[in-house]
Parts: C-alpha cells; structure tokens; sequence
C-alpha cells in the first residue's frame, strides 16, 4: 500500500476511487452466556476516498460496534457473525490482530469519544503523537518536527510548547485536538470519529468539527463520523446514514434526509434535535411572558476563588463579578454560557452551597446570603437541584423508590405507606412504570436515572428547580424527551426552573428569560425571545450560530411541510 | 474500579451499557431474556437479565426509546423484595461457586474454624494426653500429623490450637475495623487538622516494623489471649484508617452525596446511608486479607513465645517445640506450618477474588 504519500500529497488520483472501507452484509454479536446477541445486523456500507460519512443512531444502534468491527477493536465477546469487512481491498474479516494492526494509523486512524480518558496521563502529549509518527517508519531525527507538525495541523496553539505538557494541563477541547492530531499523525487514508464532540460545549463542538472537516478536505482523507446528533451529521457530511438497532434504515445526502424523510425513526431523530425540528433554526418555545413574582433574586453577586501561590501571580481568580439574576415564579430562566463562564458557581450561590464573596441571595424577599445549613434547611423544602449526571447522581446502592423518597424521609414527612403512595405518584409524574421503584439505578438507563433525579427533587413540591445542565450527558433524543417531560411539569406544577446550559437550542426549549454569562460577567440577559431572535451581542450570537443542524436552514424554511408535523408534536405547552 | 460502575460512559464499549432501556426494548422486541448485553461485570448483566423480564411483565407498550409509563401493578410487596434479594444473593455468588480455587480455599477456611470451635468433631485425641510409648511417631492413619516428644496427637494439639489463635484473630481484626473505621471516617469527613493529626499518628504506627510493634505492646501488657488480640489488633489499624479515609474521601465528593444534602439529610444521615455503605467494598476485602496477616502475626508471636503459656498449644508454639527434633522428626515442625501456611494462603486468596469480584 501507498499510505506514505497518498493522503499528503493533494487530493486522491482520480483512478483510485475504489473504497477504502467496504462492509457487506456484515453482522456482529455479542457472547454472553452462550447467547449471541446481534448488535449490528447486515451493514452495507461503503466509504469512497475523500468522502464524510456520518452514522447517525440512539446509544445500542450497533454504530460504534460498526466503527470497533472496522477497526478491529470489537471487545473479546464481539464476534463477526456475517458478512465482510474489506480495508483497502483487502479482506480482514476475522483476521488476526497482527494483520490489522498494520491497518491501524496508517490507514485507519481514530479519534475516541471521550478526550478526558482518551490520553494517557504520565506520557506527554509529544511522546504519544511520536509514537504513531514512529510508526510509518519516519527517520527518528525528523520525528520531532512531524509531531511539531500534527499538533499545528490539528490546530493546537503553541505546538512546540503543547507537545512537552502533560494532558492534565490542557482543557478537554485541547486535548481533543490532540487526540485529532495523534489520528492525522498517522497520515491516515479514513479517519474515524466517534462521537468527537460530544462532551465538549457547543462552540468547541463547532470548531473542532469545522478544523476536522478542513483537514480532511485539505488530505483526500474519508472521514467517518460517529454521532447521535442529526444536526451534527447533517452539518458535516455528504452521506448521511441513519442506524437503528443494528440496522441501517435509512441513508442517503443530507438535504435529502432532512427534506424527506422516508422512516419514522428519522423523523424521530429530526424532531430530537432542537435547531433540525425548527427549520434549522433557533426558536424559543415561549414566546409571550406573563409577568410572575419574582421568587429567587442574586444581586450583584461576585465570587473570588483563591489560587495556588505562583510567583509573581493573581491571588484570587474572579468567578463572578456583580451578577444580577432573578427567577420567576413557575417560569424558567435559561442561564447560558461556555464551561468556566462561572454558571455552575452560579447555580451554587443560589443554592447556599457557595458562599458570594459579595452581592446578596433573595429567596422570597428573605435574605439568604448568610444563611447556615441549619438555617437553610427549612428553605430546602422550596428549592431542589437536579445534577448534571445522572450516572454520579444517584446512589447506586439505593433504590428507585428509597431514592425518591430520601427527601421525605430527610424531612420526616409522612409515615411508610404515605411516603410509598407519593413515590408512586412521582414515579407517575415523570412517566416511569411503578415497578422500577424496585430498581437501582445499574439498571436504568441515563434518561430513566435523569427521570428518577427529577422525582426525586419535585419530592418535597418545590417551588423551584435549579437543573445543572440535565440533559447534556444524554443521547439528543433522550434529551428531548426530558426536556418535554419538564415543560410538562412545569405546567402541571407550576414549578419554576433555573435552568444551566452551554447550548442555546436547549435552552430555547424551555425558557422565559434567559441570561448569557461570560467569564463570570452577564453578557446579555431579558426575555427568551429577544435574545434568541435578536440577540445584540457578538457572544450570544455566537452561541447561536453554533448549534448544529442549520446548515440547511434555509432549505428547511422553504420547505415547511417537512417540519411541519413536527412543530405540531411540539406544540403542547402554554 | 467502582468509578466505573458510577459512570459506565467512559468505558469503551458501553454504549451498551449505558442504554439498557434500549436494549430492554429491544429484548421486549424478540424474546424477554435476549437483553443481554455484551458487558463484564456480571452484576450489572444479571440486573440487566432481570430488567428485561421485568420490563417485559410490565410494559406491554410497544418498543419505544423510552419506556411509556405502564399500568401500574400495584405494591410490589414483601414477597417481592423477599425474591429480589435472593436473586441477589444468587447472582453474587454464582460466579464465585464457578471458582474451583476460591471454594476449595473457603471449604478449608470454614473446616478450620469450625474445628477450631468444636476440635472434638475431628478428632478423638486428647491436645494433652500423653502416652509416651508413641512417642515422636510418623504421621499416619492414627495420628495424621504425628505424635510429638511426649506422644501427644499432633493433629489434635493443630486443631486445639486453632481455637486460641481464631479467637485471637477475630478479636484482633475486629479491634482493627472499629479502630480503624472510626478513624479513617472521621479523618476523611471532618478533614482538615482532625485529618491532619489522625494521619500523622496513623503514619508513625506504619512507620513502625508490625512484628516489633506487637512485640511491645504485648510485653507491656502481659501474657494471653486478650494481649495479644490487642497488640495485633493495633498493628494492623493504620491500614483500615487509611483504606478507609480514601474511601470517604472519595464517595464524600460524589453528587449523590451532594443530592442527599440539598434534600435536607443531615450528616450523620448522609454518613451512615450513603457513606459509609458505599466505602465499605474495599475496606471489607481488606478485613478478609487482614485475617490471613493476623495469623500470621499471632502465630509468629507464640512462635517467639509471647503467647499464651503452655500446655495450651498454638500453632506458633507447635512449630517452635518442633524445632529441637528437626533432623530426626521434621514432621514436628513442618505440618503444623504447612497448615498456617495454608489458612493464610486461603485467607489471601478469598480476599483475591472478592476484590477482583468488586471490580
């Protein structure tokens, strides 16, 4: 093979359009207990040089078994049932690592899911991208400058500097740039990406995937992106294809998938992402706000945070300054902003979890600021948090019901029987089957732990609910459904929301008002609408300009009886 | 690690672990059982196994990403729970039974400490009948260890010994997790200078060799039983403080703990239900090693002669009078020690694979 010069050197030779990768009729199990389970079921698929396909599914849609199968990373239990896997015209179907091994980097590279485990954290970031450069055979003396020059293409600031740190001193965009430059080290023919972005906030998402996207028009490389997003795969792709348990249902361009949609289960996955399900825009969900009383005012809240003594350095590090927010009754407030914007401190002040260094905490009319736990405690009954985690959040020795119920029991309200019947309420409240009050949480999923979290803080009926990004550890379909469950809590209980997000779609979909938040000063806040329909700072237009799914805007809006059926699911709500 | 049972999506692979509402409908889909997903930790699959049929019973949606909310059938009851926990119960400790090694190791374990409680079981042998016309013999049918320079049964004298050294191994390690647990809890809670001073005490403990430790401590208390368990039981307490201070430290700072607090629980609710439940895995597989250390110590102690006086007869006693007839009856000596070493290899071995069962 060629892999030396192929990539590099310009676009691909017309002549060599034969795929890189070509899956046929492949199908993969799972061994568990004399059982095969099928995970993938009969995948065609083929990837031309040059070309951006996008496996678009929910999680346990076999669209990473499918990437692992091409890598030949299945875990021990995985088994090719059926079919074929060709890499550059070779059949490795089953073959053993050693002969897939010399595929890996030269070929195919990949870049992982998650950049905060994806690096190893006592190498530095140059030794691990030599090690693939090494690899091809590179003459060790010019080792140093091919790393110097993977990290600079994959767009790392300083790569001379960069390649001497230790991951932990690089922020999770960083160090998924790094990941990319270890992939395009290899001078691979197809990169693999799986899930690149979805830990990352909305505007990182973006640039990382437009840098990935530039590379790989700028090598000839194919690009093959794993996603549950349909925005995300409609924006960058020229194929997309959509998996569902284990099959591939629909595929076909972009636009043609978004226009028209031929299975119910696109449809599905068009209505879940928020900007694809309002004509590639963003698009607030209310639209007039009633004025309400006000229950939970911060005003001008500051908060310094000591740093570790450095010569010559800050002593304190300013995470708010003067911040100025109030929650409505039985409203949401959308509170937007980049990681390290300082929301989650924030929400944590609000929560009397946090002490402002100044600035007071209203709840009520009554000042909160200086408030012990003991003091705070009777007001805890009012306002309850629900994490960002649903996987961390939940005791995993507890059940579903014991769960649920700690509040009460915290509070001594009710007696046995009573505490049940209000956890079966719960459970009710936020569509779960009664009999998962048995469970523990190994055995939900992440919407069902985020459902059973919900309950858990509507408990004690509160009159608020702060919501620390709830949805973005979740699948965009499964985001949705939460989403709708608390639009629809909201109007049954007339619970009020403050509500943190990086993603303005999200936010959208739920909110009143909504404050932007950068580097711990508020940007631009006041009514949901004017912000998202007309926002007046560059930042916020920023944020809107990042979430994915509006690269067919216009051809949506043209369009609308595409979307039309979908506005129409969504139309419950005030 | 338990980290990764708290966030399955940061293992590779699960996916499928992460979405067993999918793969439940799916197992809805085709058959109830078929669920199964392609994951390690046979906890989590047998749960999974289990919610599949339960889904099963009671959805009867069609297959959806998430479950509809289902009629609702009504108390699950005490019957229920009853079947849920024995299903537990039976999903811990099938994989173990499929262990040749580990069943092997607690059959030898639970052979020693029930003849150690009721030597009589086993054996018809007076521990300090003597008959010197059989004296110093070779281990055969009548006497399986031998007789030793007064034709006393060895094996007799082993199995009498046992009850001294179990019940000051007990006492020793119980000692230990009181101790240690305390110690370690409110290091780990409270932080700070009560964490700073504990760890400091705690650090010159380790700093001192066991052996010498318990040596000193039983020395300033006088021989016996009680002494002893004592002086063990001290040694090996810095372990358990700082396994479990790690411990509380680490679940201290998960969100559930967090959730816990802003639902109203005070601390000791939090401690006593969330804490110290979710600390208690590596801290209970360090009582299983500790055990096997505990012997050991105990035995080397009575070896050195600082166990209980004679006639009674402990293990390390035994080997040590066994020494003087070496050459011409080695028996004397290496039975006994083959036997201590086997219990503490049993003992290391069970906390093996229940740490690797943890994983």
């Amino acid at each position: 093979m060629s892999t030396e010069a192929a990539p590099l050197d310009g676009p691909v030779t017309p002549a060599d359009t034969s795929p890189i990768v070509e899956l046929a009729g492949l199908s993969v199990g799972y061994h568990q207990r004399g059982r095969t389970t099928l995970a993938v079921e009969e995948v065609d698929l083929a990837i031309a040089p040059g070309e951006t396909v996008a496996v678009v599914g929910e999680s346990g849609s076999g669209k990473t078994t499918t990437a692992n199968a091409i890598l030949g990373l299945l875990p021990s239990s995985g088994v090719i049932t059926a079919g074929r896997i060709r890499i550059a015209g070779t059949d490795v179907t089953g073959a053993p690592d050693r002969v897939l091994r010399t595929f890996r980097g030269n070929v195919i590279g990949l870049v992982p899911q998650d950049p905060m485990v994806g690096l190893n954290p006592t190498m530095r970031i140059g030794g691990q991208i030599a090690e693939v450069v090494r690899r091809r055979g590179v003459d060790k003396r010019l080792v140093g400058a091919e790393v110097i020059e993977a990290l600079e293409r994959a767009g790392v600031d300083q790569p001379a500097v960069r390649a001497r740190q230790y991951p932990n001193a690089l922020s999770g965009g960083l160090r998924q740039r790094v990941l990319i430059a270890i992939a395009i080290a290899g001078h691979p023919r197809l990169i693999v990406a799986d899930e690149p972005t979805s830990a990352l906030d909305v505007t990182v998402q973006r640039r990382i995937l437009d840098h990935l996207g530039g590379l790989v028009a700028e090598t000839g490389a194919s690009l093959l992106i794993i996603t549950h997003d349909l925005g995300v795969a409609a924006d960058r792709a020229d194929r997309v294809v959509v998996m569902q348990r284990g099959r591939i249902v629909e595929q076909g361009e972009p636009a043609a998938i978004l226009l028209r949609p031929r299975e119910p289960y696109t449809r599905h996955l068009i209505a879940a992402a928020p900007a694809l399900s309002h004509a590639g825009g963003v698009v607030p969900h209310f639209t007039d706000v009633t004025p309400a009383p006000e229950v939970l005012r911060l005003d001008g809240i500051g908060k310094d945070f000591r740093l570790p003594r450095t010569a010559g350095g800050e002593r304190t590090f300013r995470a708010l300054d003067d911040v100025t927010l109030s929650v409505r009754a039985g409203q949401t407030l959308g509170l937007v902003g980049e990681s390290g914007s300082g929301k989650t401190t924030a929400l944590r002040i609000a929560m009397g979890l946090e002490k402002p260094t100044q600035g007071r905490v209203h709840l009520d009319g009554v000042d909160i600021t200086d408030a012990g736990w003991s003091q705070l405690r009777p007001l805890r009954r009012r306002f309850q948090l629900v994490h960002q985690n649903p996987y961390s959040s939940l005791d995993p020795r507890f059940t579903v019901a014991q769960t649920i119920a700690e509040p009460l029991v915290s509070f001594r309200v009710g007696d046995r029987a009573s505490r049940a019947a209000r956890v079966r309420e719960l459970l009710d409240q936020v569509a779960l089957p009664a009999a998962f009050a048995d469970r523990k949480p190994a055995e939900l999923s992440g919407g069902q732990r985020q459902r059973v979290a919900i309950a858990r803080a509507l408990a004690l009926e509160p009159e608020l609910v702060f919501l620390d990004e709830p949805v973005s550890a979740l699948d965009v379909s499964v985001q949705e459904q939460i989403l709708t469950l608390l639009l629809r809590l909201q109007a049954d209980l007339g619970v009020g929301y403050l509500f943190i997000s990086h993603d303005l779609a999200v936010v959208a979909q739920l909110a009143h008002h909504v404050a932007v938040l950068r580097g711990g000063r508020i940007v631009e806040s006041g009514p949901a609408e004017t912000i998202l329909t007309a926002p007046a700072e560059e930042h916020t237009r920023e944020l809107l300009g990042a979430v994915p799914g509006q690269r067919f805007a216009a051809e949506l809006a043209a369009a609308p009886a595409a979307a039309s059926h979908q506005t129409r699911q969504k139309g419950s709500g005030r | 690690m338990p980290d990764k049972i708290l966030s399955p999506k940061s293992d590779r692979g699960p996916d499928l672990v992460a979405a067993p509402e999918q793969r439940a409908a799916e197992a809805r889909a085709a058959a109830p059982a078929a669920g199964a997903p392609p994951i390690t930790p046979v906890a989590v699959a047998t749960d999974l196994a289990a919610a599949g049929g339960a889904a099963a019973s009671t959805v009867t949606a069609a297959p959806a990403p998430e479950p509809a909310p289902a009629p609702a059938v009504g108390d699950a009851g005490v019957d229920g729970e009853n079947r849920r926990r024995r299903d537990d119960l039976f999903a811990a400790a099938g994989p173990l039974l499929r262990r040749p090694g580990f069943v092997l190791a607690a059959l030898f374990v639970a052979f020693v400490i029930v003849s150690g409680l009721l030597p009589s079981l086993f054996t018809s042998y007076k521990p300090s009948a003597t008959s010197p016309t059989d004296k110093l013999k070779g281990p055969s049918l009548d006497h399986l260890f031998g007789t030793d320079e007064l034709g006393r049964d060895l094996f007799s004298r082993v199995l009498h010994g046992s009850t001294l050294t179990i019940k000051a191994t007990g006492g020793a390690v119980l000692i230990a997790i009181v101790a240690g647990l305390a110690i370690g809890v409110v290091a780990g809670f409270f932080g700070g200078w009560v964490d700073s001073v504990l760890m400091r005490i705690i650090d010159i403990l380790l700093a001192i060799p066991m052996l010498l430790m318990a040596l000193v401590i039983v020395t300033a208390l006088g021989f016996g039983l009680l002494p002893i368990a004592i002086a063990v039981g001290v040694t090996i307490t810095p372990t358990f403080a700082r396994t479990t201070r790690a411990e509380v430290l680490r679940v201290k700072e998960q969100p559930y703990v967090e959730a816990a607090r802003t639902g109203g629980a005070s601390w000791g609710r939090v401690l006593a239900r969330h804490i110290l439940p979710n600390s208690w895995g590596p801290v209970s597989v360090l009582a299983v090693l500790d055990f096997g250390t505990a012997v050991l110590t105990i035995s080397s102690l009575s070896f050195l002669g600082f166990g209980t006086p004679p006639p009674a007869a402990e293990w390390g006693t035994l080997i040590s009078n066994g020494r003087n007839f070496l050459i011409t009856s080695p028996w004397l000596s290496l039975l006994p020690g083959l036997f201590v070493g086997l219990v503490v290899f049993s003992l290391n071995h069970i906390a093996r694979t229940l740490e690797e069962m943890q994983r």
